[in-house]
């Protein structure tokens, strides 16, 4: 316990004064999984709009395969985009194994299906209680979707802070992908596994507590989007 | 907006409106039956709405009147039958010439001037002149930058009919639209559709209270069980209904 205490002290130390080691890991961390984020909203947005929107046939069929995608296992991912991006691969040829971009393109499919499948669930509910109103005035199938996405950003919103929570909080796939190097792909979860291994706790434990306040900010702010939204009554 | 509905009452009178030719009418339903999960709610019904008349549609609970309302505006696809608005079979276009109003109103999740300005540029485009037109007329226009649900009960179904009122609908449907609300906003409602009927447009409208149906009315529709048990002059409906149901529905006894 005094070498675990000791750990956190140090802990604290390098928090405090801005270890530059620790801050390139948390700004990476930061970059990669933002832009999975934004990469996979742009991709789940219009999937989870044209799900809540439409009916074709197999449509169940595709709402069981997105939802079960959901829970894909981050190493299962790491292994597939590894198998594609090694160099006997089929996208060998653009050299990303253990790049930034290999760990945003494993975090993009991994949060892929929970963007498409969350954002379904918020803009159908929004779809069932509009689609008589919008029948009525005969509205536009791309006019439908965009009032729905405005009308239903709060909610959106919170599906992709879910998404980021997921990414930023994942070690399997990154640590398959990108190889956990110093200086090039070493993120805060990679890192925590690395340093514990290691031994070298405060490391792991700053990293963990910084994780932990961004989880923290996360919900504050998931939560902060949900009173705002009731307080104008747009929920 | 009251005195303006006044001022429209006293030039207009109901029988000038009533000999107006529109192009959707006359509305003529044959046959009209709509089936789901093996129950007739909507049966055989034949009907014809020449004149461009205040149109009440009255009938117990479950009679097919909201149902009729859907079908006729094309919301509901029925099972057999044909509807024609104007010697044409009801189509995309002709529905753009519609507007409906819902009990329940739904408002998105904006501001009143942005509910308004989503309409008009359905249409052709917003302006802000005549969106603050309409606001005034329905007397929301001091409500125009507030979220549309935090506006009461009265005022929802207020802006509900200005979103569908702007849209200069030649045959305008409402669903029960005071059904729950006060004296007030029922005499303000009443009062905005009875200017928009004087205005030119064919009102059909559902209603569960014979006053209301005596003050609007032209012309009754009663429904009992998904048929059409009658459909004539408001004044003979009231003192002299052809029909059992609707002799039972008008003394107060349940009609099942």
């Amino acid at each position: 316990m005094q070498d675990f205490g000791g750990a956190v002290a140090l802990a604290l130390q390098l928090i405090l004064s801005g270890d530059a080691n620790l801050i390139e890991i948390i700004l990476l961390s930061l970059q990669v999984s933002l832009t999975a984020m934004l990469i996979a909203c742009l991709i789940g947005l219009p999937l989870g709009a044209l799900l809540a929107t439409s009916r074709f046939p197999g449509h169940g069929a595709v709402l069981v395969v997105v939802n079960a995608l959901m829970g894909l296992p981050p190493v299962v991912v790491g292994l597939l985009v590894y198998l594609h991006l090694s160099r006997a691969g089929p996208l060998g040829w653009l050299g990303l194994l253990y790049t930034p971009t290999a760990m945003i393109i494993a975090q993009t499919i991994l949060i892929t299906p929970i963007i498409t499948a969350l954002s379904r669930q918020v803009l159908e509910d929004l779809h069932n209680e509009y689609a008589e109103q919008f029948r009525s005035l005969c509205v536009p199938k791309h006019t439908m979707v965009g009032a729905l996405i405005w009308d239903g950003r709060y909610g959106l919103l919170t599906v992709a802070l879910a998404g980021f929570g997921r990414a930023v909080a994942e070690v399997g796939a990154v640590i398959v992908v990108g190889g956990n190097i110093d200086h090039l792909t070493r993120m805060m979860t990679t890192a925590i596994a690395l340093e514990t291994s290691k031994g070298d706790l405060a490391l792991a434990l700053a990293l963990g507590v910084v994780l932990l306040i961004i989880a923290l900010g996360v919900n504050a702010l998931v939560m902060g989007l949900r009173m705002t939204a009731q307080r104008y009554a747009y929920a | 907006m009251l005195e303006r509905a006044a001022t429209i009452d006293e030039t207009i009178t109901s029988e000038e409106v009533a000999s107006s030719a529109g192009t959707l009418l006359p509305l003529e339903v044959n046959d009209l039956t709509l089936v789901i999960g093996g129950k007739r709610l909507v049966d055989t019904i034949e009907l014809t709405l020449a004149a461009r008349s205040f149109t009440m549609v009255m009938g117990p609970n479950g009679a097919g009147k909201s149902l009729l309302l859907r079908l006729l505006h094309g919301l509901l696809q029925p099972t057999a039958g044909s509807i024609h608005w104007g010697g044409k079979e009801l189509s995309k276009e002709i529905r753009q010439r519609q507007a409906m109003v819902f009990q329940r109103p739904v408002l998105l999740r904006r501001s009143v001037a942005a509910n308004i300005d989503f309409v008009l540029r359905l249409k052709d485009g917003a302006t802000a002149d005549r969106r603050d037109e309409i606001l005034e007329h329905v007397g929301l226009i001091d409500h125009a930058k507030q979220p549309a649900r935090l506006l009461s009960g009265g005022e929802q179904q207020r802006l509900a009919l200005a979103r569908a009122l702007v849209l200069e609908p030649e045959v305008l449907f409402l669903d029960e639209p005071t059904a729950s609300l006060d004296p007030a906003s029922v005499l303000m409602i009443e009062q905005i559709v009875r200017a928009a009927h004087l205005g030119g447009t064919k009102i059909i409208f559902i209603t569960h209270d014979p006053g209301q149906a005596k003050r609007l009315g032209d012309d009754i529709v009663f429904l009992h069980r998904g048929r059409l048990s009658e459909h004539s002059p408001a004044s003979r409906f009231f003192t002299n209904p052809s029909s059992a149901a609707a002799s039972a529905y008008l003394e107060g006894r349940i009609v099942l």
